[in-house]
């Protein structure tokens, strides 16, 4: 069905944006406005979603022009769900940036960048056109690569060099597929790649530019083994800055490997071996990786990139039932990876540190606020029946079904770490003898006025909350997942939506 | 840069300059030219002009700060984009006037968009080569 409306919350991000360049040095008003475009932005996706759900897929030809040959905006279920829990991520994480980002920061240009941030994510996920992604990709990078260097200390330009480095190459090898599978087929239009792709003779060529698409994707959502620009970079800007990205940035990758290895190529049983082979890594060197971190935020870096290999699992398997896990785990992950950077960001406030080592007593001196950062660990980790216990269900039970032991080894060791290093973690921060406040001057927790701690705070909850839902209702959530994944599965429906003859 | 020749083309330059930057936003729907190369052509009049009679001189005969342009280029992009859309059209379809105004010719959504590449461009690149020139 055609609808104009579905770019809306990309617009209005850029409309947001443009009203905060206008406010460029009142920090003030930049908070009131950011906070209002986002909460705006929640109820125009939430609005998007429910059509979505009742009506089936949308499409949008911009410009008008017919769809092989303009750019088209498809907006199924899968990108309705995804651009909904990035505005409920974004709305989070703008109330969280009023009081954990500095003056200095926000009159340099803070709130505006991240909605360009936030416009990209909305637009890659509603981009129908494979260069168009690869646009909206760009939109990311570049955004995303002023957030880490606003401050411009050397710890976070060394971070931020590492990632535009290898953010680019990754660009380099995208584009290169696209420029070969347009040289093969004459078209950029995913739903008319998927037609004909199936037609090429030339199959090793399109193997090719599978496997170029793979390794493109793959560096973006920090998969084995180009991982390595991922911890280096996260736990350098500020923790509202880090949450974005670790809820949102390396799940966008994931969505186009979902979206290009189920819509345009099928993968063949050499493609599906790679895949598995990466997904076990993924999570087995995550998980190692995580192990000796004594930095809060290195750590949650290092689980980033170790969960990562969950949703990769789900599209190596690749059966409905083990698409419907990876999709599951995305959407819990999205909501909890933020969380964790904001709960980290909210410890840096309380202690003045990251460092594991040197911090202690936080539940002592706030046991409410602990729980809820407790129920959001054991969510992380999987206790049943949170939401991490469930999309890992599907992925154990599939990996059985098809006889990948290696695969559901390496899921068993990437939890059990998980839960081990969590729990040293809570040990450490949470249960330890109270620390000595090191850095007085950050560790203004208690000197903020009760509004700034709100402010801090409601983020933090209301996202559990939402965790807290995934997990008790958890059978919503999969009945979603099923969705999607049979909408992936059969995309006969989605080509036909593109293709659909003008009204 | 002090040199009498520079100086007194530069007075000349600038108008010159800016007149051609608006034909070459105007030629661009069909022709080479747009929005885009038609900001640069602006932006370099006035950097010129900085060469001649210094940065100070150059941002008293401008007035405003050029980072105002760009989100009033942006805003005017977004609006022209928008517009068919309140018509329940999609995003960036043409809309175009019957009657062609004298010397521009049709006037359509897209110069308007146009208008405002042309305006962000010159902003963004006037910001960039101020701040740069004031910190070396």
């Amino acid at each position: 069905m055609t609808d104009p409306y579905i770019i809306l919350p990309v617009l209005l991000h850029l409309l947001t944006a443009i009203l905060l360049i206008f406010c460029w040095k009142k920090v003030r008003a930049q908070k009131i406005i950011s906070v209002a475009g986002n909460l705006v932005i929640v109820l125009l996706a939430f609005g998007l979603w429910m059509k979505v759900w009742n009506l089936g897929i949308l499409t949008m030809q911009g410009g008008g022009w017919e769809a092989p040959f303009g750019i088209t905006f498809v907006a199924d279920t899968l990108s309705a769900t995804l651009m909904l829990l990035t505005a409920i991520a974004g709305l989070a994480v703008a109330i969280y940036s009023c009081a954990g980002i500095t003056k200095n920061r926000i009159q340099y240009g803070y709130f505006p960048i991240v909605h360009f941030l936030l416009m990209g994510l909305n637009g890659a996920f509603l981009a129908g056109d494979i260069f168009n992604l690869y646009v909206w990709f760009e939109v990311i990078i570049i955004s995303s690569f002023v957030l880490m260097t606003l401050g411009g200390r050397k710890p976070q330009l060394e971070g931020a060099i590492n990632y535009v480095t290898m953010n680019l190459l990754a660009s380099v090898i995208f584009l290169t597929a696209i420029g070969i599978l347009y040289g093969l087929t004459g078209s950029l239009n995913m739903a008319d790649l998927s037609i004909k792709i199936a037609n090429i003779e030339n199959r090793e060529l399109v193997h090719v530019t599978a496997i170029l698409f793979f390794v493109g994707f793959g560096i973006k959502s920090a998969v084995f083994p180009l991982y390595f620009w991922l911890p280096s970079s996260y736990n350098t800007p500020p923790s509202a800055i880090a949450a974005i990205f670790g809820g949102l940035l390396t799940k966008v990758g994931i969505y186009a490997l979902i979206r290009v290895f189920t819509l345009i190529y099928i993968p063949d049983s050499f493609l599906k071996g790679v895949f598995l082979f990466v997904a076990g890594a993924t999570l087995v060197t995550g998980a190692i990786g995580a192990l000796g971190k004594t930095d809060i935020r290195r750590l949650l870096s290092y689980l980033i990139i170790c969960h990562i290999g969950y949703m990769l699992a789900g599209l190596a398997l690749y059966t409905e039932q083990a698409m419907t896990g990876a999709l599951f785990y995305l959407f819990h992950d999205i909501v909890i990876k933020t969380n964790l950077f904001l709960i980290a960001g909210l410890i840096y406030k309380i202690a003045g540190t990251y460092k594991m080592s040197e911090l202690g007593g936080i539940y002592r001196r706030y046991p409410k606020l602990s729980l809820v950062m407790a129920a959001v660990f054991f969510s992380l980790v999987g206790i049943p029946p949170l939401s991490g216990f469930w999309p890992k269900l599907y992925l154990i039970s599939e990996s059985l079904n098809s006889g990948s032991y290696i695969l559901l080894a390496s899921i068993l060791i990437a939890s059990f770490i998980t839960m081990y290093v969590i729990a040293k973690l809570w040990a450490e921060v949470f249960w330890k003898e109270p620390m000595v406040v090191t850095d007085l001057k950050a560790a203004g927790f208690d000197a903020l006025s009760n509004f700034k701690k709100q402010l801090l705070v409601i983020p933090v909850i209301a996202l559990t909350a939402l965790t807290l839902y995934m997990g008790f209702g958890a059978q919503h959530i999969a009945v979603l997942a099923e969705r999607i994944s049979t909408e992936l599965f059969h995309h006969q429906p989605y080509i036909d939506a593109v293709f659909e003859p003008k009204n | 840069m002090n040199s009498i020749i520079l100086r007194t083309a530069s007075n000349y330059l600038l108008p010159m300059l800016i007149l051609f930057s608006v034909f070459v936003l105007l030629r661009g729907h069909y022709e080479p030219g747009g929005g885009f190369v038609g900001g640069l052509v602006a932006a370099i009049a006035f950097v010129l002009h900085s060469f001649a009679h210094g940065l100070k001189e150059t941002r008293r005969f401008l007035r405003i700060h050029p980072g105002v342009f760009i989100p009033i280029g942006l805003l005017l992009s977004l609006i022209s984009a928008v517009l068919p859309m309140i018509g329940g059209q999609s995003l960036m379809t043409g809309l175009w006037f019957n009657e062609p105004v004298p010397v521009i010719g049709l006037i359509g959504s897209a110069l308007f968009f146009e208008i405002g590449v042309y305006f962000v461009v010159f902003g963004v690149t006037l910001t960039m080569l101020f701040t740069i020139t004031e910190s070396v």
